[in-house]
């Protein structure tokens, strides 16, 4: 059966799960000195993310500067740090997947530059006048170099690895400010608007679509608005579930403090360690748990923005309104060329009782595809279901730690022998599908049985709750990973789109088919890993999230390379009847095919909005249109 | 403006193969080991072999014709499992129920009968290993040239005999007339398409998700002729557009990766066929296939037919061709499962393909020494003089290969060893006397009609036409510039051009141009005449050189029974035509009209007798919208705007500037 692990490890797993997330907090010191206290600032700073950000985060990759993983000197991959689960622990595994995958060597090395250059940074290019009005109204702001270029990007593969290479910035913002509330957005807007200044609204940080990008050809002072000083929660509604937040609150402390008074708004998109609330709107961010909680767009109530013509927001909390187009529509996916997202109100859910992660094996894509169609005809999708091909569940084998009392290397055995030999799975063609159950008791054991038959009348076998809880550890360490490929020669990405479901199986193969022939045509000596998942399902189809990654030794321009590839597997997607973007946004990386995929009137109605709201182009971060 | 880059784009072929003969090792070792050898070729990638059977549950079940039997069953009130059966019954007459065991009975029985028949079978084996790999990768279209019977035993013949994934063929019904053959074939591989099935919806549906089914699965690659049926002239006939359109619609839907369309050339030294093709052409009932009628072919077994050259092309990948030409996600908004015609924009590119695609055959075919002489011997009708016809074909021999021709000659064999062979093998077409070469006329037993005799010498003459017609391909652009050059009222260049353009519009019925490429073609013309010294072209002008005189004239007379042929026709619609001619008495009327003028003494063009060409110009006269087709009752009647007719009549014969024809046409 799916699961015999009695009700109190379920229950430790689940209150794990809590302590993941709020693992990663660390009380900050508050190290606020000699900034001038205003109105807004009540309460202490509870927020995980220091105004310098690069105190706690790496300034070159992905997250906490004291996690990483690395191949110690037996050539066995290690994650350091002490956050995760995966922290402290041995991957005897890794090693030989990634050399094997990748034709790459533990002994070639691609090593980061290790600090920053002040050098290639070209000086900040202030506005005075505009400084002068900023420095009466008391908001911090700095223009030291580090602060600068740790805003002037994203986790695009070409953003990091230029940052890694130590090359010559082109342009980054002239200075950072930090707002503490909605009143110092408005005073911020006004002087920019007063001194024809360009503001890039900057949350979290981890686009990946160049929307942080400061365009090179913008000559006014550009000022990188920092929102993670906005993150408290200003009310909660518990007749009405729901909760008004700042903007600039990331994923982690928004659960948290919530969970404190026994709620949680069930968002939790991969990237939610460091992503914010505003950002979440401002690029309709999606959660893997949308199946209960919905995407952004469901569960936000209001919305308040500044813009250069004044703040927008509704006069009322009403659950669903007639009144014309959803203004709320138009900041939603805005990506930060409208305005500044300060606050909103959100719903919020208490916390689930139960929570159980699961399982099937199918013995392969094709039916693991037609499983989660008929879940989702059937509209009984798990809070998660995701599909790994067996490309991602090769790669989630090789994460298997050495010894742990969760991860029972035998039993684990066991299941593979059982799977391979007595069902005669071709174990280089059968994939994965993991789970999350939310509910009570006994509905998540109602709900589970009735998917583990759906499953099984494709031929899938349930695998058991680690195998599933090893897949989302995987999304939530892949970024890490990507850090560790490039220091050896490997590049990785992933892109995502959303396709109806009868064309999900041609797109897969389509896109993985390209890529490979692209990669082929452009000189990679090495073959390409490309793999896909279906990672959300819908009732008329499905969210399908590649990753990619080659191995670049022997190439002159390894970025430039992997651009024009995913340059070409977009094309494929778009050929092949999937969508631009299902989450991820367009920013300045996909606008090139905004008008094929919204048609040149629905980009003239978007640009005639931005014309009325910014005529001068503050927010001129020129992503979108 | 004749740019070198233009004409080597369409050059590399240039670098050919070479080839083995097959039939070496046959004459070597054992027919029935060799048929029973163990088989086991490469798949599709990933492909599971699938049985007839099971391909036949997946047509019958799929979204696409449930889709249409739903539709039929609406409009006729028919219960949809009626419908169904019925489109069980279709599949069931079309499917083939390709078996191992008699394909080894074919490859035992062909390999006596073409050791007999041949003296070698050659085969490109780069192109074999090209084609294998191609398997391996994507779905695989085989598109070979049709002049005979045999071309699909021959291709699988050859298949077998390498190794490779046997195709599945779509075969015209006509064949099953004979039982046991059809059988045969269908066991081989055939499968079976009606002729005409014009408005059938479930016919059509059945069909092409039969074709998609097995494309898509990777079963096998499937093999089919572009130009739809033999050529009986041995010129290429203009591409079929419907099956094309089926195999690349998996593509557009990205229902595949990409489809490979793999061009096949066959030349046949001596065509089985060549002079039932004369007969039929000049309006003798074709003989209905019968097993027995295949019988009777057994006379044939006795003659020595050359060599045949089987030449597999380099595979053309759809996707790379369709390329910025194509918006596939335009695909998106429409259901894939319900049929759709196919937008304007695929249409153009389809069309553009299948010509592509032919031209890649034409290129590709070898040609032996005696399609120079029949080409030679055609522009003397009453007989040359042997060592002249020697030393014209020589001459000839070096202007086809400064065209690229792809010509077959033997090695180190002097001259007049290869015509002298060659005139051998065709003993039935000319013969020597007297120091003379002539055309063989049959002579009948008893006294002749003045019609029979005519008769006799156009099959003659028509005969011999289908081997000139092999070479058409590789002179045709600088052809039609010389004709034009002749034409033209001036040696401007632009109005060289003019003419060029216009003969180009009227013969793209009988040869094969692809659409759009006038310039391109008028450029290569140009480059070509320019390279062989026949032309210059100081700043805006157009001039024969002195040494251009015999290929200008070799060239004129190459084209000339085409320019008669049509004027005849368009002189008896203007003249002789009653004013509610139907379609069907067109061809017998033009005929009797020729015949008239040949008794009379007023026409030495015999190639006016075939229907092939009578209908030719009938379609460039509908296209050019001098003719009509109007249907009145059951009958179709033709129009003739005789105006418009008259003035291409003109032309044709040189007697009126281009610009005005373009106008009276308005
Ligand atoms: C490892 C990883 C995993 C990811 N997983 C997911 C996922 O599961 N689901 C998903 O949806 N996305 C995912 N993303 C993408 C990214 O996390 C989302 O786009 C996220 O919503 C961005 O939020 P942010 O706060 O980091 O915004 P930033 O990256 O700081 O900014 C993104 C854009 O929004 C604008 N913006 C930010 N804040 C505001 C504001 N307050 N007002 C107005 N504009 C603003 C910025 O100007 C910029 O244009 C992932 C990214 C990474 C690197």
């Amino acid at each position: 059966m799916a699961s015999n692990s009695n009700s109190s490890e379920s229950q430790r797993i689940a209150q794990q799960r809590l302590r993941i997330i709020a693992g990663h907090l660390q009380k900050q010191k508050d190290d606020d000195s000699g900034i001038i206290a205003t109105e807004c600032k009540a309460e202490a700073n509870k927020g995980t993310v220091p105004r310098k950000r690069q105190e706690i985060m790496k300034w070159n990759g992905w997250g906490y500067s004291d996690s990483k993983f690395l191949f110690n000197k037996k050539g066995h991959a290690e994650f350091t740090g002490k956050r995760y689960r995966l922290s402290g622990m041995v991957l005897p595994s890794l090693q030989d997947w990634f050399e094997n995958t990748f034709g790459a060597s533990v002994n070639h090395k691609s090593p980061a530059t290790p600090t920053l250059n002040a050098s290639a940074v070209p000086p900040a290019s202030l506005n005075e006048a505009f400084v002068e009005d900023l420095k009466t109204t008391g908001i911090p702001f700095s223009h030291e170099a580090e602060d600068r270029v740790f805003r002037a990007h994203g986790h695009c593969l070409h953003e990091i690895f230029a940052l890694r290479e130590g090359k010559k910035f082109e342009r980054v913002p002239d200075m950072v400010v930090w707002p503490n509330c909605h009143n110092d957005v408005v005073k911020i807007v006004e002087l920019a608007c007063k001194h024809n200044v360009c503001l890039i609204p900057y949350g979290g940080g981890t686009s990946v679509t160049s929307a942080l990008e400061c365009p090179p050809e913008e000559t006014r002072c550009i000022v990188s608005l920092d929102t993670s000083q906005m993150n408290r929660i200003l009310w909660i509604d518990e007749k009405n579930l729901v909760a008004h937040v700042e903007a600039g609150i990331i994923g982690q402390d928004l659960e948290r403090l919530l969970n404190e008074s026994g709620y949680c708004t069930g968002h939790e998109p991969d990237s939610m360690e460091f992503s914010s609330l505003g950002g979440w709107v401002a690029t309709r961010a999606s959660g893997m748990k949308k199946n209960v909680y919905g995407n952004i767009e469901d569960l936000v109530i209001h919305i308040k923005v500044v813009t250069p013509r004044g703040v927008i927001e509704k006069s009322c909390q009403g659950p669903r309104m007639s009144t014309g187009p959803d203004i709320h529509h138009f900041i939603l996916g805005s990506e930060g060329t409208l305005g500044v997202v300060t606050e909103v109100t959100m719903k919020i859910r208490p916390i689930p009782e139960y929570q159980k992660y699961g399982s099937v094996v199918f013995p392969n894509f094709e039916a693991g595809v037609a499983c989660l169609r008929e879940v989702a005809k059937q509209r009984c999708a798990p809070a998660s279901i995701r599909l790994m091909d067996n490309e991602q569940f090769q790669f989630g084998h090789a994460l298997k730690p050495q010894v742990s009392s969760i991860f029972t290397n035998f039993v684990e055995g066991l299941k593979k022998f059982y799977i391979t030999k007595f069902k005669g799975f071709d174990p280089h063609q059968l994939v994965v599908a993991t789970l999350l159950f939310e509910g009570d008791r006994e509905r998540v054991l109602q709900h589970e049985k009735q998917v583990y038959d759906i499953a099984a009348t494709f031929g899938g076998l349930a695998a058991g709750e680690d195998n599933g809880q090893r897949g989302y550890i995987l999304t939530f360490v892949i970024a890490y990973l990507r850090d560790l490929g490039m220091d050896y020669y490997v590049v990785a990405e992933s892109f995502e789109t959303s396709v109806p479901w009868d064309r999900v199986l041609d797109l897969c193969r389509n896109v993985k088919e390209r890529i490979n022939r692209e990669c082929k045509e452009r000189g990679v000596q090495f073959q390409p890993l490309t793999s896909c998942r279906v990672t959300q399902t819908y009732d008329a189809g499905a969210c399908v999230y590649f990753y990619f990654a080659f191995n670049y030794r022997g190439l002159a321009d390894p970025v430039h390379t992997y651009e024009q590839v995913e340059h070409a597997a977009r094309e494929e997607i778009l050929a092949n009847g999937g969508s631009l973007s299902h989450h991820h946004g367009v920013g300045k990386l996909r606008k090139e095919w905004m008008k094929e995929s919204i048609s040149s009137l629905g980009v003239g109605m978007l640009q005639s909005v931005k014309d009325y709201v910014d005529p001068d182009n503050i927010f001129g971060n020129r992503n979108l249109l | 403006m004749a740019s070198k880059t233009l004409y080597s784009q369409r050059d590399p072929m240039l670098k050919r193969d070479g080839f083995e003969d097959i039939l070496e090792e046959r004459r070597n070792s054992s027919d029935l080991k060799y048929a029973l050898r163990c088989y086991a070729p490469v798949l599709y990638k990933g492909v599971t072999p699938c049985k007839a059977n099971m391909l036949k549950n997946i047509v019958l079940q799929s979204d696409q014709l449930h889709y249409v039997i739903n539709q039929v069953s609406q409009e006729s009130g028919e219960a949809p499992d009626i419908i169904q059966e019925e489109a069980s019954v279709i599949l069931e007459e079309m499917a083939h129920r390709l078996q191992i065991s008699t394909v080894r009975f074919f490859a035992f029985a062909l390999s006596k009968a073409f050791k007999t028949l041949f003296q070698h079978v050659c085969v490109n084996e780069e192109g074999i290993q090209r084609l294998q790999q191609a398997i391996q990768e994507h779905p695989v279209v085989l598109l070979p040239s049709h002049r005979s019977y045999m071309d699909f035993l021959l291709m699988s013949y050859i298949l077998y005999t390498y190794d490779l994934a046997l195709p599945v063929i779509a075969a015209g019904m006509d064949f099953m007339g004979m039982k046991f053959v059809g059988e045969m074939l269908r066991m081989s591989g055939a499968f079976f398409i009606r002729r005409s099935f014009g408005g059938d919806k479930l016919y059509w549906a059945v069909f092409s998700e039969y074709v998609k089914t097995m494309l898509r699965n990777g079963f096998a690659p499937i093999e089919f002729f572009l130009e739809g049926t033999r050529s009986r002239t041995c010129k290429s006939l203009t591409p079929k557009l419907g099956l094309l359109n089926i195999v690349i619609e998996p593509f557009f839907k990205g229902e595949v990766f990409d489809v490979n369309l793999v061009p096949v050339s066959i030349s046949y030294e001596r065509i089985l066929e060549e002079s039932l093709y004369a007969r039929e052409l000049l309006g003798v009932p074709k003989p209905k296939e019968s097993t027995s009628g295949l019988l009777k072919a057994r006379r044939i077994l006795s003659e020595d037919y050359g060599s045949i050259h089987v030449y597999f092309g380099q595979p053309v990948s759809v996707r790379s061709l369709a390329q910025g030409k194509v918006n596939r996600s335009k695909y998106n908004l429409f259901p894939r499962h319900i049929p759709r015609k196919p937008m304007e924009e695929t249409q153009s590119f389809v069309n553009d393909t299948a010509y592509r695609i032919v031209r890649l055959q034409e290129d590709n075919m070898v040609l032996k020494p005696w399609v120079l002489m029949a080409s030679l011997l055609l522009q003397n009708l009453e007989g040359l003089e042997l060592s002249v016809l020697t030393e014209q074909t020589l001459w000839l021999r070096g202007l086809a290969l400064s065209y690229a021709a792809f010509l077959d000659w033997p090695d180190h064999a002097p001259t007049a060893k290869v015509v002298s062979s060659s005139l051998a093998l065709h003993r039935g077409l000319a013969c020597v006397s007297g120091g003379r070469v002539s055309l063989v006329v049959g002579e009948p037993l008893g006294p002749v009609t003045p019609e029979e005799a005519l008769f006799n010498r156009a099959v003659s003459v028509l005969s011999c036409a289908s081997y000139r017609n092999q070479v058409l391909h590789v002179f045709l652009r600088p052809a039609m510039l010389a004709v034009a050059m002749h034409t033209a009222a001036s040696s401007r260049k632009n109005e060289v051009y003019n003419c060029f353009s216009f003969l180009w519009d009227v013969f793209s019925n009988d040869f094969i141009l692809c659409p759009g490429d006038t310039v391109q073609d008028f450029e290569e013309a140009c480059y070509l005449l320019v390279k062989t010294g026949a032309v210059q072209m100081p700043q805006q002008d157009i001039e024969m050189t002195d040494r251009g005189q015999p290929i200008l004239s070799f060239f004129n007379g190459l084209l000339e029974p085409f320019l008669q042929g049509y004027q005849v026709v368009c002189r008896y619609l203007c003249e002789e035509a009653s004013e509610g001619l139907t379609e069907k008495q067109y061809i017998p009327a033009v005929r009797s009209f020729a015949v008239k003028l040949i008794l009379a003494g007023n026409l030495r063009c015999y190639e006016v007798l075939s229907s092939d060409m009578q209908k030719n110009a009938l379609a460039a006269l509908l296209r050019m919208d001098a003719v009509r087709k109007v249907k009145v009752a059951d009958q179709v009647t033709l129009i003739v705007n005789k105006m418009a007719v008259n003035s291409i009549d003109d032309i044709l014969g040189g007697k009126l500037p281009t610009q005005k024809a373009v106008l009276a046409r308005l």
